[in-house]
């Protein structure tokens, strides 16, 4: 356990994605199974304890710590589970280093030193107070506590948790505690853990994803594949994942490479992209399950979808809310997503949608060699074949010439969607004769995202970013400007780390270091008035209202997309203009975005 | 005879006034104790300073030759008298020349103890438990959340990275005096016989160290590197570097900062630290009351830090205890002494 708990303790500090998966690689390839199966299981959200609240956390700690000295320290850290890690008392903690003490050559005579010496010095290590070792040797592993909590109950719980306590490090007692209340939190999806695990073999991630589903911590038969020892595990018969085809981006310029008769066209939708699935079982039952686009089984949390995929087929589309047969916002969908459990509330209120746009599989047919056309009139069928509201298709937009397209693109409202344009994104050409190709292939798909909206705001606080940006003030919060009591004010609108070049950081970061007028800890406040200060020009997908900002608006995928050297902060953007963006449907309903950029 | 009558404490450090004299006091006076040579406790401008030859001679690479109007080099152990007032200079463990300071007077002793630390360091005396009547004690770590651990496991978890990411510049903050040497000698005692770079601001003392006897092994300044040579490599610095404009010359930096307040994970987070390193030159929370107890001192005054937890706990074991409210004792260096700008 000591060693996962460094693990996830390098995580929780580690930034940077590439440095991450390097690090998990390198505990699965140096840790021995079972151990390392279930640290894979409690990284990809396998394992979950349910009897381990905070409650009795706080339980055990107030029958071993003075209680002022507990809620000083608890002051001090501000975390529960860190606060009990770390003056969680062990039998090491009460002894003293004073072996190595030497009798003072000059302590005048009459005074006795005290005999502390040969109570104290049995054990010391070389360098530390004696019985102070990191790697304890009663210390449990991992598999053990795994395998003792998925049968001990809830009355035993507390008093095995205080044993494993005694035995761990302080790291280790961190991890323990966040482990068994369900909140690792160290920035590691369970894509990147499976990522992190497939480069021990050398191997897609995707590869892992369509075994998933057949697999079971340890993942003993999946360590012994990647690292050669033996054969692929079979994936497990039924409602399996197919790695999805992905769309290159496309600018307005690179249209005259491309012959209009080659595409057809599809309206992006603002949703989340799935697959579904449903096969048919030996015993005859229909088994269904729904997929992220990188394979994550997400099921669960869309029991209402699932249940009316009555045929056996792979379909290819979009996940929305369709509520009182309009599309929802991506906000809106957001209230249902990242749900493990929904209740009936939650599904009346955000009903689930399949915006279907491809085929791969129909019954036990592969379908992804086929042409997109001919792919698209067999999901035509089979869309209506299923015959059901909550599955409908994704309907193509007619065009002979791109600037037909164009004009689509530009409002799709009156292209086609009508009251939906709020739920579209962009658009989709995808070559007719292009078979389904797992990946990213070149030149068959691509997508065409509408402009985004753009607003000047000032530039007011600035943070060092982290890894290779961490001497660089890369983090950016802006504002605009809203009538206060004493005239107008900034108020903070948004945060940017993105979507300036390298040469634009520089200027950036030594214009915050010249106009920096105060400084909280990493954070430095920049010069912003009326007449001094920077405008930036930042890009965003739309916006939502939030009790969260000040300002009551967040942006979504907000980024820095020019400089405005050229203009005072008096000219930056009002909040009203961001109210009335708001207003007018929550970005996509508006005909056009109020400022191209 | 009262410990008041000793010493008392003043906003500006503790002081005897029979004695004539301050102990690391925060502002100029006329006859100053130094207990060791971090800028918090030893300040430039007073008339007269007695502290031990290590704490004159850094106290004189960082302000220059005339930091005092007189000096008086004292050895460990040694006892020099102000009229009734006996005072004798012990090893507190803390770095080199770091002292705790003992005053007695007809018997009755106070032990300031400075900042010190109950363990092991290869750069400097080995604390010597000082029995008094009084106790007068830092509480930097003054929670029972900070227990620094071995320091030697800190330093495989940073060797252990610095394999792991061979392309990378482990950048290791370090505070100038005490810390920066420790953490070398400790690099060198876990087998790490490579050149280890070092920050310009670092240079004086460390060089100071090793004239004193203290090997450190093959070390070279960042100054003079490229930047594809620090791939893979040790650096220290002061801890405000790791964050700075100075990293530029590294490839892919990754900022490690020794210290006990590593153990709080929103400290480093704060700092932007990617691996803290728990190595203090400070008495852990078992170490300070342990110091306390084997003192066998029947009053404890606590002074800067956490001192709120130290005298409650003091309380409840027996104690009679009070803070002492003196301004200006801090962090080493938690003000940036090396921006780098």
């Amino acid at each position: 356990m000591n060693r996962f708990a460094e693990l996830l303790d390098r995580l929780a500090y580690e930034p940077a994605r590439n440095n991450k998966l390097r690090l998990i690689a390198d505990y699965l390839r140096t840790t021995p199974d079972p151990e390392r199966g279930w640290a894979l299981a409690a990284l990809t959200g396998a394992l979950s304890f349910k009897y381990a609240k905070a409650g009795m956390i706080r339980a055990l700690i107030a029958e071993r710590t003075d209680e002022t000295l507990f809620a000083l320290s608890y002051d001090y850290v501000g975390d529960l589970s860190e606060t009990v890690a770390l003056m969680w008392p062990t039998p090491s903690s009460d002894i003293s280093n004073f072996s190595f003490w030497s009798a003072s050559e000059a302590s005048e005579p009459g005074i006795q030193q005290p005999s502390l010496t040969s109570a104290l010095d049995s054990g010391s290590g070389p360098s530390g107070r004696p019985g102070m070792t990191n790697e304890t040797i009663n210390a449990p592993s991992l598999s053990e506590i795994v395998e003792k909590l998925s049968t001990l109950g809830k009355a035993q719980l507390s008093a095995q948790l205080a044993r494993w306590l005694d035995a761990l490090d302080e790291t280790g007692r961190w991890a323990l505690l966040k482990l068994v209340t369900g909140g690792l939190r160290v920035g590691v999806s369970a894509r990147l853990a499976k990522t992190a695990a497939a480069s021990l073999g050398g191997k897609d991630p995707n590869e892992i994803e369509i075994l998933w589903p057949g697999l079971a911590p340890p993942y003993e038969r999946l360590f012994a594949w990647l690292e050669g020892r033996a054969d692929k595990p079979t994936p497990q018969a039924g409602a399996n994942f197919s790695p999805a085809m992905l769309a290159h981006a496309l600018e307005e310029a690179d249209l005259g490479a491309l012959n209009p008769h080659d595409f057809a066209a599809e309206w992006k939708w603002d949703g989340i992209r799935v697959q579904a699935v449903a096969a048919r079982r030996e015993d005859g039952h229909i088994q269904t399950r729904l997929y992220s686009r990188t394979g994550e089984d997400i099921s669960k949390s869309f029991p209402d979808l699932l249940e009316t995929l009555r045929l056996p087929g792979a379909l290819d589309g979009e996940l929305l809310i369709l509520r009182d047969g309009r599309l929802q916002t991506f906000n809106v969908l957001q209230q249902r997503l990242n749900r493990k459990t929904v209740n009936a509330k939650l599904l009346e209120e955000f009903p689930a949608h399949l915006r279907a746009y491809d085929l791969i599989a129909e019954d036990k047919e592969d379908l992804r060699a086929l042409p997109f056309a001919d792919r698209r009139k067999r999901l035509e069928q089979f869309v209506q074949r299923l015959r059901t509201p909550r599955v409908d298709l994704s309907p193509l937009v007619p065009f002979e010439t791109w600037p037909q397209l164009v004009a689509a693109r530009a409002d799709p409202a009156h292209a086609g969607v009508g009251d939906d344009a709020a739920a579209v994104e962009g658009l989709m050409l995808k070559r007719r004769d292009a078979a389904y190709v797992p990946g990213r292939p070149k030149g068959l798909w691509w997508k065409w995202k509408r402009d985004p909206m753009v607003i000047d705001a000032v530039l007011m606080y600035a943070q060092r970013g982290h890894g290779k940006r961490s001497s660089y003030y890369s983090d950016y919060t802006f504002g605009v400007w809203t009538k206060a009591q004493n005239g107008d004010v900034l108020v903070p609108v948004g945060k940017a780390y993105f979507g300036f070049t390298d040469e634009e950081l520089v200027q950036l970061d030594r214009f915050v270091r010249r106009n920096t007028i105060e400084r909280f800890g990493p954070v430095r406040e920049v010069e912003h008035s009326a007449d001094k200060g920077l405008i930036l020009e930042v890009a965003f997908e739309g916006l939502q209202r939030s009790t969260r900002h000040k300002s009551g608006i967040a942006m979504r995928f907000p980024r820095i997309s020019r400089l405005r050297w050229d203009k005072p902060p008096r000219e930056a953007d009002r909040l009203e203009t961001l109210e009335k963006m708001l207003a007018m449907g929550e970005r996509r309903g508006a005909p056009t975005p109020l400022k191209p950029c | 005879m009262r410990p008041e009558d000793i010493l008392i404490s003043t906003p500006s450090g503790i002081c005897s006034k029979a004695g004539g004299f301050h102990i690391d006091p925060t502002r100029p006076v006329d006859r100053a104790l130094i207990t060791h040579g971090h800028s918090d406790h030893a300040r430039a401008g007073h008339g007269a300073v007695l502290a031990t030859q290590e704490t004159l001679d850094i106290i004189r690479l960082r302000y220059g030759e005339n930091f005092a109007g007189a000096v008086q080099a004292v050895r460990y152990g040694e006892t020099v008298s102000f009229g009734d007032i006996n005072v004798t200079f012990h090893p507190a463990g803390h770095v080199l020349g770091s002292a705790q300071i003992c005053v007695e007077r007809d018997g009755l002793r106070v032990v300031a103890s400075g900042d010190y630390k109950d363990m092991r360091d290869p750069t400097c005396a080995p604390f010597e438990l000082v029995p008094c009547d009084v106790f007068i004690t830092e509480a930097t770590f003054g929670l029972p959340v900070f227990r620094h651990g071995d320091p030697q496991h800190e330093i495989r978890r940073l060797l252990h990275s610095v394999a792991l990411f061979p392309d990378r510049a482990h950048l290791v903050g370090a505070y100038s005096l005490g810390k920066a040497q420790r953490v070398i000698a400790l690099l060198r005692e876990a087998g790490y016989d490579k050149t280890i770079y070092l920050h310009g601001a670092l240079e004086k003392i460390t060089r100071y160290y090793e004239q004193r006897g203290i090997e450190l092994g093959p070390l070279a300044l960042v100054r003079g590197a490229n930047k594809s040579e620090l791939a893979g490599t040790i650096t220290i610095c002061p801890p405000s570097a790791t964050q700075d404009l100075w990293t530029r010359r590294f490839p892919d930096p990754l900022a490690c900062f020794a210290s006990g307040w590593m153990r709080v994970r929103a400290r480093a987070r704060q700092g932007g630290i990617e691996l803290p390193l728990v190595i203090s030159d400070h008495a852990d929370w078992p170490g300070l009351t342990n110091t306390v107890r084997a003192t066998g001192a029947s009053e404890v005054w606590v002074t800067h830090g956490q001192e709120d937890a130290l005298v409650h706990w003091c309380k409840t074991q027996g104690f009679k205890a009070r803070p002492l409210d003196i301004v200006g004792y801090g962090d080493e260096e938690e003000t940036s002494e090396a921006e780098g700008e």
